[in-house]
């Protein structure tokens, strides 16, 4: 983790100061790794194009589909030829001087650790670097080459969607200024496989340039970490593993945003409204957003993790000795673990690096009182969580020096989009619905309301994830009992995996670390092996479990829905759509309180989750995924989940004198009767 | 080796087992006259190794007492003795690049201890039995401190660090020269008799810890030195074959062969001071292995004396196809099987010329492309090795002073020729070193053919002084070794064998690792990591590694060598080298499970006769 107070530098400052055009201009010497000379685009490409490994699967696409090698060669070509970025410095200049002008009408700041950009520069001079950011908007995309390009470090390659160079003229800048393209879907297609990842390893076997891509796979509509697409971690290890390099450093970069650009996208998107092709003329439209504030972006450079280190007792690389290099090796057992257990834990350090911003945590609070709340009580909760989230390790960008009124109404003003203000009371701006329209209408709209709020909500849960489980759990168990408490945390570490990504095999030491934390903050006391919740720890477990709220209701109710359903198989889609009805039926009676459930991708990550919990079966058929229920087992995890509400009021430490510690209470109106309310 | 102390039962399977071996080899023949016996006047007989080594040779270091690199008074490094070329010549550049490849300083001195003190030397565990027969059968022995500690040791760094230390361990109890294969039956079987442990020992030369006594043993160990057996007993020129002893050093045994106009062409970097046994018990293998293979390509027949009896084949044959090839379960057992007394060896005519040559290469990626070329068109000269640019740099620092202006102009002009008009990178190239062997008009056309094939990876013709003065190197390097040691310097050689797409990988990844590895365990200064490509294959090649590094500063610098060392050959290993080409080493393997090799279980499965 990070030393928490590494400062940030504002490197907007001094383009506000300063010509953007010799900024472009600048001499640039790309502080160049070890002895390897530099090689030319073309020479990259032709050394792909030649390589044994191609050779090999080009020999078999061509005995498999009967076509001469030639055309398979050309075939590869073209691949290439799609795929291959064109790094010119030129052109990095060239965007260099217009992101200059863009950032600096969008953001406020665009904060930097340069500690961590001293640290990359260190990777870059002793072995292949890898650019590992999380995703979270469209602007992540050339915002590190940006700063690499103004802090005179190599301009990476980046691995992005083929939809991007769709667009025409953007297209070829991106490429020009290190974008490469992959198709969405590549499937099983052998060739494309070869191609792509023969390419990304020449590029770290070069070390052409550091290759930065998205482990996320996708830009996250929740603005919560996605689950690891394994398919780059896999082609960006073996280079290491196969001894053509000594050692390859992963970078996890933290990006946060205070508001995201594309905000109001985000919740149609998760309701299932397709997303927007990306065109040139949807960016000219998209003129407008630029007309917004934004806010501050910080954008943290983590430690670089040697992944040499990183494999050492885990990973054997005899494995590679009895089969020829270059032929294509499916990972074993020990790899796959290796590169996902690796993937896990670069989003973990994304997510510790990440700056919450004041917002964020007002969103939080602003979720568990969907109705309104007082501003006074608002702001004094939002403070309270401040302390809190500071007690788990976050960073936080609450300014210094600033009344904490101040801040909120900063806040509030910045984020016109998700909330308004009424008198005292703090709303979400919703859109009202046209007369007349229908009653789903009016909820699809709430949904969108509610969802973007949750989006930002989401920034800070990873912070509350672990504790927020143990206290779920503490709420579930029977018995104060340590081994109870671990087991139950167990199992809900297991289902909600994807939804808040943990480590995988690291129970033993998320558990512990959850403990301390809670104990930290003198929210529960651990004696003899029981774990009990102190009187005042109260207010901080109920706050953490209704955080998660949304959550637990959004699973109880797909487990519901598949175990109403009578058939023995179901596609993804059949689900998404059905369960999409079978909700807004429940919302509208108002059985229903969860809007997350709404949200296809809890939808996706419960469906998960229950094929982890081997609660379904997934088979592939025909090209198509098929589940099955085994509805009883889902039941019984259902049942687990569900005890909850009514268990936790009533179990509680009576022993406060043993308290060494002075839990934080969280403030609450004096008069109001039920202070910490249940969505549901 | 192996003892009489065993179980009735495991006995009995061994005579069986003894029994159906001996159904395939040839009756033991009635002891012939030792010819160490005979008339000093046999003219096959070579100089012999006197029995008191210490006498020529250091007690706790490499080489000839008379011989060794020292820096003179003026600072510059010179080269003691009459023995070899070197000697009386001044290397003017060694002390820069000593000073500035190790960060060491010739004001900082690690001197051994100067002499061997031999009352400090626990008195040895006689086997009186053993000790009265042997002297009733007339075998010279000695039981005197020197001699024991002389034969305590092979050359690993830690044996050596030791020595200079003053520190001995385990020390063998007695030594004996037997003076023929019969000599060695009788002690064999007396020590089977008297349950004594033999140890065979022959130029003392192993770098695999072979030679030294296990420290938990309690029966006396007897230390069975070979080098008294060194006659060529017969030679075969219709076959062209030697049948020869088995103590005898290689350079005699070729200077031998030499004067009847033959030679075996087998010669391992250790040739001054090695035995033909020596190379039998360890697999060794000759720099000029492409002409004349390995030494398994150039044993015909072995005579080995086992606890069990006496194993040879009745024949002396190209190629058997009766069962597995004995010989090999005797290479490569380094002493634990038995004692290797009598050996048949193809030989050679004498080639009729022989030059050599170099090329210099931009970098050691185009270098290492073309050996692989050279592999593959299999015109490998006699040698073939590529230097990388650090061993480049260690070869220059060797160059001794000139005597001409004239020279040291010319070399000026070579510099600048290589350097500015072919725009090669000092800090990256490197050079091969080549050796051509045959008839003339041959050499002349292989020579063309090789140096056609390098100019298309871009290497230069560098001239043959440079190429002699890197084959130089490897027979100086143990004596650079002791004056390193005198400085704070330690190091060690050691090498692998591997596929040629790993070549490059593999030397980049291990010089990488002991680099870091250093660096992590608190040396200083970054070590000298250094690798040559030193032979060629078919399917990979030979490895060789020097590593060494400034020890100032570390509390236990062999603890950390050691741990460095480890750690290189697990590195070799993930790479997907061998753990050794030719240096042997049953003592890495023993620790299988360590290694995870399966040689591990090899050896685990002694066999035995």
């Amino acid at each position: 983790m990070l030393s928490r107070r590494e400062d940030f530098r504002d490197i907007l400052e001094e383009r506000r100061t300063s010509s953007d055009l010799s900024h472009a201009l600048k001499s640039f010497t790309r502080v160049s790794s070890r002895a390897s000379p530099p090689c030319s685009v073309s020479t990259l490409n032709k050394t792909v194009l030649e390589s044994q490994h191609l050779h090999y699967i080009m020999q078999e696409v061509s005995k498999d589909t009967g076509e001469p090698l030639e055309a398979i060669r050309e075939e590869a070509a073209g691949i290439l030829e799609e795929m291959s970025q064109n790094l010119q410095l030129g052109y990095i200049r060239f965007l260099g001087f217009i992101l200059s002008k863009v950032f600096k009408r969008l953001f406020r700041k665009i904060n930097v650790n340069e500690e961590g950009l001293q640290r990359l520069q260190q990777a870059m001079q002793e072995s292949p670097v890898v650019l590992m950011p999380n995703h979270r908007s469209y602007v992540d995309f050339l915002v590190l080459s940006y700063l690499l390009f103004t802090y005179d470090l190599s301009i990476p390659v980046i691995a992005a969607g083929i939809p991007l160079m769709g667009m025409q003229l953007i297209g070829e800048i991106l490429r020009r200024s290190g974008a490469f393209f992959i198709r969405r879907s590549i499937g099983t297609d052998k060739l494309y496989w070869a191609v792509l990842s023969e390419y990304v390893k020449t590029i770290l076997r070069k070390d052409f340039a550091p290759v930065e891509f998205y482990v996320e796979g996708l830009r996250s509509r929740t603005l919560k970490s996605l689950p690891p697409k394994l398919g780059m971690m896999h082609m960006v290890l073996e280079p290491f593993f196969k001894g053509e390099v000594y050692d390859i450093s992963l970078v996890p970069i933290s990006i946060s945003y205070d508001r995201v650009v594309e905000e109001s996208l985000l919740a149609y998107e998760i309701l299932g409204v397709p997303k927007p092709k990306e065109t040139t003329m949807g960016l000219l439209k998209a003129r407008k957003v630029m007309d917004e504030d934004y806010g501050n972006m910080h954008v943290c450079f983590g430690h670089p993790l040697s992944v040499r280190d990183l494999a050492k007792g885990k990973v054997n690389r005899k494995q590679y000795n009895l089969i020829p290099r270059d032929l294509p090796m499916k990972p074993s057992e020990s790899i796959h673990a290796f590169a996902n257990t690796t993937a896990h834990l670069v989003l973990r350090l994304q997510q510790d690096n990440m700056v919450l911003s004041p917002w964020s945590l007002m969103a939080t609070i602003l979720m568990q009182n969907l109705g309104g709340i007082n501003l006074k009580l608002l702001t004094k909760q939002t403070v309270w969580l401040k302390w809190l989230v500071l007690d788990f390790g976050a960073l936080v960008d609450w300014p210094v020096q600033v009344a904490d009124s101040e801040v909120m109404s900063s806040g509030l003003s910045l984020h016109h989009s998700v909330v308004r203000c009424e008198g005292d009371q703090v709303l979400l701006a919703e859109q009202k619905p046209q007369r007349g329209a229908a009653p789903e209408e009016a909820v699809f709209r709430r949904a969108v309301a509610v969802l973007m709020c949750a989006s930002y909500r989401n920034q800070a849960l990873h912070v509350l994830a672990s504790p927020a489980m143990l206290s779920v759990a503490l709420s579930l168990a029977a018995a104060s009992s340590r081994a109870d408490i671990y087991n139950l945390y167990a199992f809900l570490r297991e289902m909600f995996y994807n939804e808040f990504i943990f480590i995988p095999d690291r129970t033993g030491q998320d558990f512990e670390e959850a403990c301390s934390l809670l104990q930290k903050c003198g929210t529960v006391q651990i004696i003899n092996q029981n774990i009990m919740v102190t009187d005042k720890g109260l207010s901080v477990t109920s706050f953490l479990t209704a955080a998660v709220e949304p959550f637990i209701d959004a699973y109880q109710v797909i487990f519901r829905y598949i175990c109403s359903r009578s058939v023995q198989e179901f596609t993804e889609k059949q689900f998404i759509s059905g369960i999409r009805t079978f909700t807004l039926n429940l919302i509208l009676t108002g059985e229903v309180k969860s809007y997350d459930v709404l949200s296809s991708e809890t939808q996706k990550n419960a469906l998960a989750s229950l094929v982890r919990l081997n609660a379904l079966t997934k088979k592939k058929r025909e090209e198509q995924t098929y589940f099955s229920p085994n509805k009883a087992a889902i039941g019984r995890t259902a049942d687990i989940l569900g005890k909850k509400n009514s268990k936790i009021m009533c179990r509680l430490g009576r022993n406060s004198s043993c308290c060494v510690t002075e839990a934080p209470v969280m403030p609450v109106e004096q008069d109001s009767p039920a202070p910490i309310t249940f969505i549901s | 080796m192996a003892s009489s102390g065993h179980g009735s039962g495991r006995q009995e399977a061994a005579d069986r087992r003894l029994r159906l071996i001996a159904g395939h080899l040839h009756p033991r023949i009635a002891a012939s006259e030792c010819k160490a016996e005979a008339a000093e006047s046999d003219p096959v007989r070579a100089k012999t190794v006197p029995k008191r080594r210490q006498e020529v040779m250091k007690w706790n270091g490499w080489g000839y007492s008379d011989s060794r690199f020292l820096f003179n008074k003026k600072g510059q490094a010179e080269f003691t003795g009459r023995r070899y070329r070197l000697g009386g010549l001044i290397f003017p550049s060694l002390k820069d690049w000593f000073e500035s490849t190790f960060g060491a300083n010739l004001q900082h001195k690690s001197p051994p201890t100067a002499a061997l003190n031999s009352s400090a030397i626990t008195p040895p565990n006689l086997n009186e039995p053993f000790l009265q027969d042997l002297k009733s059968m007339g075998i010279p022995h000695s039981l005197e401190a020197e001699d024991r500690v002389f034969r305590a040791h092979g050359h690993c760094l830690h044996e050596i660090f030791a020595l200079r230390e003053g520190r001995f361990g385990r020390l063998p109890d007695m030594v004996v020269w037997p003076n023929c294969h019969d000599d060695v039956v009788k002690i064999v079987e007396l020590a089977c008799q008297h349950n004594a442990c033999l140890i065979p020992y022959g130029g003392g030369t192993s770098v695999s810890s072979a030679l030294e006594c296990p420290p938990d043993e309690m029966r006396s160990i007897v230390s069975l030195d070979t080098s008294q057996m060194n006659h060529i007993l017969w030679i075969d020129e219709k076959n062209l074959t030697a049948h020869v002893e088995a103590g005898i050093v290689g350079q005699e045994l070729e200077r031998l062969l030499n004067e009847s106009g033959f030679c075996t062409g087998h010669e391992p970097d250790s040739m001054e001071f090695s035995t033909l046994g020596g190379w039998v018990a360890t697999r060794a293998s000759g720099m000029k292995k492409n002409i004349y293979g390995n030494i398994e390509d150039l044993v015909v027949h072995i005579k080995m004396v086992t606890p069990r009896g006496v194993v040879e084949k009745s024949c002396q044959v190209p190629r058997m196809s009766t069962g597995p090839d004995i010989h090999h379960f005797i290479m490569g057992s380094e002493g634990t099987l038995g004692v290797v007394t009598e050996v048949t060896l193809k030989i050679r005519p004498l080639p009729e010329y022989q030059k050599y040559g170099s090329v210099v290469f931009p970098n050691f990626e185009q270098g290492v492309a073309c050996l692989r070329e050279v592999a593959k068109q299999r015109c490998a000269p006699a040698s073939i090795r590529l230097m990388d640019n650090a061993q480049f740099q260690f070869g220059h620092a060797l160059k001794p002073q000139v005597s001409s202006i004239f020279t040291s102009f010319l070399d000026g002009l070579k510099k600048f020729y290589i350097t500015k008009f072919k725009g090669f990178d000092t800090h990256r190239l490197c050079v091969a070193t080549l050796l051509f062997e045959g008839d003339r008009e041959k050499v002349l056309q292989h020579e063309k053919q090789v140096y056609d094939i390098a100019a298309k990876f871009g290497g230069l013709a560098a001239g043959e002084d440079n190429g002699q003065r890197g084959y130089m190197l490897t027979f100086v390097i143990a004596y650079l070794r002791d004056l390193g040691m005198d400085y704070y310097v330690i190091g060690e050689s050691f090498e692998t064998s591997v596929p040629w797409d790993r070549v490059l990988d593999l030397c980049r990844n291990v010089k990488e690792r002991i680099t870091r590895e250093c660096k992590e365990r608190g040396v200083q200064f970054p070590p000298m990591s250094t690798c040559r490509v030193t032979q060629t294959y078919d399917a990979g090649a030979c490895v060789y590694f020097y590593f060494a590094f400034n020890y100032r500063g570390l509390a236990d610098p062999v603890h950390v060598y050691e741990q460095v060392e480890h750690a290189a050959r697990e590195e070799i290993l993930a790479n997907g080298g061998s753990l050794s080409h030719h240096h042997g080493g049953m003592a890495l393997h023993d620790e299988g499970s360590r290694w995870g090799t399966s040689a591990g279980i090899w050896a685990g499965a002694r066999i035995r006769f």
